[in-house]
């Protein structure tokens, strides 16, 4: 087990009903937490279009993930 | 440089900041709040940013675009908060020593912000609806991972 901190943005933020969250779970990888904190708020969102970032720089889903890390959960981007 | 505010772009001070003896040329981009998208009356935006990794990520698309346009100054504000029609959500503004690079350099910039940096836009309509731009398209589409 891991203890991660995950914080949701924008739509993710509001699915979950809290900014931030530490969470045990078993994950080896970005995907993996992201599908975990999915599976927990009951949301559908596709992690295509979603970018992620551990401990402050931006990752790939298949970036693994230690003990004590933040996870950034960033839904789709719309800028400008 | 870019920065994220929650105050009203000033882009004439903007625009004044990037004066340099050697530029012939100066192109900038406004995005504006419309009152429409996607056929829905909007009345107003929501801008939301992750601001530390913005300025990375936006610092990183001003150095592509300086490598790809060689210029000479360049600066992007993005605003973050409730805006009103026709309020200034994004201003990027360059200046070179010739057109054409200042042209394609605010272009590239404007474009990869767009998708690549952490800012969310919630639009609230008319009707008293709301809804985060692209994030309720993806999952209503079900877009594969």
């Amino acid at each position: 087990m891991k203890t991660i901190t995950v914080r949701y943005f924008a739509m993710f933020r509001e699915h979950a009903g809290v900014a931030e969250e530490t969470l045990s779970l078993n994950a080896a990888t970005a995907k993996d937490v992201f599908e975990f904190t999915r599976d927990r708020h009951g949301s559908t969102e596709p992690n295509g279009h979603c970018k992620v970032a551990i401990n402050d720089h931006m990752a790939d889903w298949d970036t693994a993930v230690s003990d004590g890390d933040t996870v950034l959960l960033f839904p789709p981007v719309a800028g400008g | 440089m870019i920065e994220v505010t929650k105050s009203v772009i000033d882009t004439a001070a903007l625009q004044r900041s990037l004066k340099n003896p050697a530029a012939g040329g100066y192109c900038a981009f406004e995005g504006w709040v419309r009152n429409e998208n996607e056929g829905h009356v909007v009345e107003r935006l929501e801008y939301e940013a992750y601001e530390p990794l913005v300025i990375v990520e936006g610092e990183k698309v001003l150095a592509e675009a300086r490598e790809l346009f060689p210029f000479l100054e360049a600066r992007c504000v993005h605003r973050v908060g409730l805006l009103e029609l026709g309020e200034c959500a994004v201003w990027i503004g360059v200046a070179s020593a010739h057109r054409d690079e200042a042209f394609k350099a605010c272009r590239y910039i404007i474009d990869k912000i767009k998708v690549r940096l952490p800012i969310w836009k919630k639009e609230h309509y008319a009707n008293g609806d709301s809804g985060w731009v692209n994030c309720e398209r993806c999952a209503a589409h079900g877009i594969a991972d």
